[in-house]
């Protein structure tokens, strides 16, 4: 028999949170969130600064676990497991589900260690199995092509939006099954923007990604779902096509027609 | 509808002075009808000049204003309510300057029927009340629209099966008077195509009633039959 999420809305959920808070110190930042992130499908965070979707996002693979002071109540289940218990492997869980910044942060070598360094941490693969596996995420990133002829030079070198697609490929080189996306082409121009949203549109066929933008053009652009975020509540979430066309909710009508004071 | 204002003031003014010209041209159209029912009632042709002068006023007005719509999308990226403004405003004007065609080929036809003789009275009547009625649904679509105001939307759209009927018995009566006796024919088949235009004037003005739904509520309702109604 199919889950019933997947009887209810033919789709399945690769991440289900249910009744989640969260805190910085004794400050709520996240109010009982409840939401599922469909498998195989692109959701967008949209909202104004400091409405939680950075934090959300952030929660989904333990970022705040290297803050102190950070705490998350609630559940938060990715593959069937409460990720928000005490004993989850938080360096496995960021296996499972990769993260992409705001400012491409390549690490500080080559651009075929930049891929390797983290397949390294999970797997032990032959120097043949790592150049495939190099090969193979460079072009889910859609730069094999650009960078194949210097592996050997130091990420750093590359243009802002080919490092971010270099960050791009070293969170997709583990395998992940989910991707974050947090604004990943604030700090881009335009042509490296289109490049980023048409390699969303390809890495949905084998990953589930969620995405943080500011821009809600882009939100109506790459995903499937939208989720309207305000003062650290979810105030809706629904198809893009729905949420652009006809919110339900009038701070969603007043957030993305701009009529907000 | 949103109705609160824009962080963007100009922007604001863009959807303001789009509306503005809607009901501007909707107002002509209206002049356009109303001239040309008259001058089927009185004979009074020379008013079909200036019917014919005002439609190109109209077409200029749909033209100025579709292109005001590709420019606040293409500088705005329009969402939600906005979006479904300038989409229906798009669809209106479009509506509107049919309405103002039709007007035209009354005023043509009503020129036809007094240069080559006079109005018949027995057809007088039944054109003339279907016509008034057509009218009246293109005003309150043009109201409903100036208040966004779905309920007098949802009026015009059923007045129009009302119209339809109409329509549909003014030709059996021509078709019978024609059997009848046949000199009458070229009048009544002029008489016809006026009728015939009333009758699209109407659908012109429920297609304007569909699109102040479908802006306000963002409900579909073309081709629904009595979904409309509800």
């Amino acid at each position: 028999m199919m889950p019933v999420e997947q009887s209810i809305h033919g789709l399945t959920p690769a991440i289900s949170i249910k009744n989640l808070n969260f805190f910085y110190g004794n400050n709520i930042a996240l109010k009982n969130i409840n939401l599922e992130i469909y498998k195989g499908k692109v959701t967008a965070f949209i909202g104004p600064s400091g409405c939680g979707k950075s934090t959300l996002l952030r929660t989904i693979n333990r970022m705040y676990d290297l803050y102190p002071g950070q705490r998350a109540e609630g559940e938060l289940n990715v593959g069937g497991a409460n990720i928000l218990d005490k004993g989850v492997d938080t360096i496995a869980l960021r296996a499972q589900v990769g993260m992409v910044f705001q400012k491409p942060t390549p690490f500080p070598m080559s651009i075929y260690d930049n891929i390797a360094f983290g397949v390294k941490m999970h797997e032990k693969l032959t120097r043949n199995q790592m150049d495939d596996r190099v090969e193979w995420a460079l072009s889910k990133a859609a730069l094999w092509e650009e960078v194949k002829d210097k592996l050997k030079q130091p990420g750093t070198g590359l243009s802002g939006g080919q490092q971010q697609r270099l960050c791009i490929a070293r969170g997709v080189a583990v395998k992940p099954q989910v991707l974050l996306l947090d604004e990943p082409t604030s700090a881009l121009d335009p042509i490296s923007t289109m490049r980023i949203e048409e390699l969303i549109h390809e890495l949905k066929r084998e990953f589930t990604i969620a995405i943080v933008t500011h821009n809600m053009q882009q939100a109506a652009r790459v995903s499937d779902y939208t989720a309207y975020m305000y003062l650290g509540e979810l105030v809706e979430f629904g198809k893009t096509d729905d949420v652009f066309i006809k919110p339900q909710d009038k701070r969603t009508e007043d957030y993305i027609t701009g009529r907000m004071g | 509808m949103n109705e609160s204002a824009h962080v963007s003031t100009v922007f604001d003014e863009d959807l303001g002075g789009l509306r503005t010209q809607v009901l501007q041209m909707g107002g002509l159209v209206e002049s356009q009808v109303s001239d040309a029912i008259e001058a089927y009632n009185s004979g009074e042709i020379a008013s079909v000049k200036s019917i014919v002068e005002t439609d190109r006023k109209v077409n200029e007005l749909e033209k100025s204003i579709d292109d005001d719509c590709a420019h606040v999308i293409a500088r705005r990226q329009p969402t939600a309510s906005d979006l479904r403004l300038i989409m229906g405003i798009s669809k209106i004007v479009t509506d509107l300057e049919r309405a103002g065609d039709e007007a035209k080929k009354i005023a043509k036809g009503v020129r036809r029927i007094y240069e080559s003789g006079h109005m018949p009275s027995q057809y007088g009547v039944g054109v003339r009340h279907v016509a008034e009625a057509a009218l009246s649904m293109l005003r309150e679509a043009l109201d409903a629209f100036a208040r966004l105001d779905t309920d007098a939307a949802q009026v015009v759209i059923r007045a129009d099966t009302e119209v339809d009927t109409e329509f549909k018995s003014i030709m059996r009566q021509l078709i019978t008077h024609m059997m009848e006796d046949p000199r009458t024919i070229t009048t009544a088949i002029d008489i016809i195509w006026i009728a015939r235009a009333v009758e699209r004037i109407g659908d012109h003005a429920k297609n304007i009633g569909e699109q102040v739904i479908f802006i306000a509520e963002g409900r579909d309702v073309r081709h629904t039959g009595k979904e409309a109604q509800k």
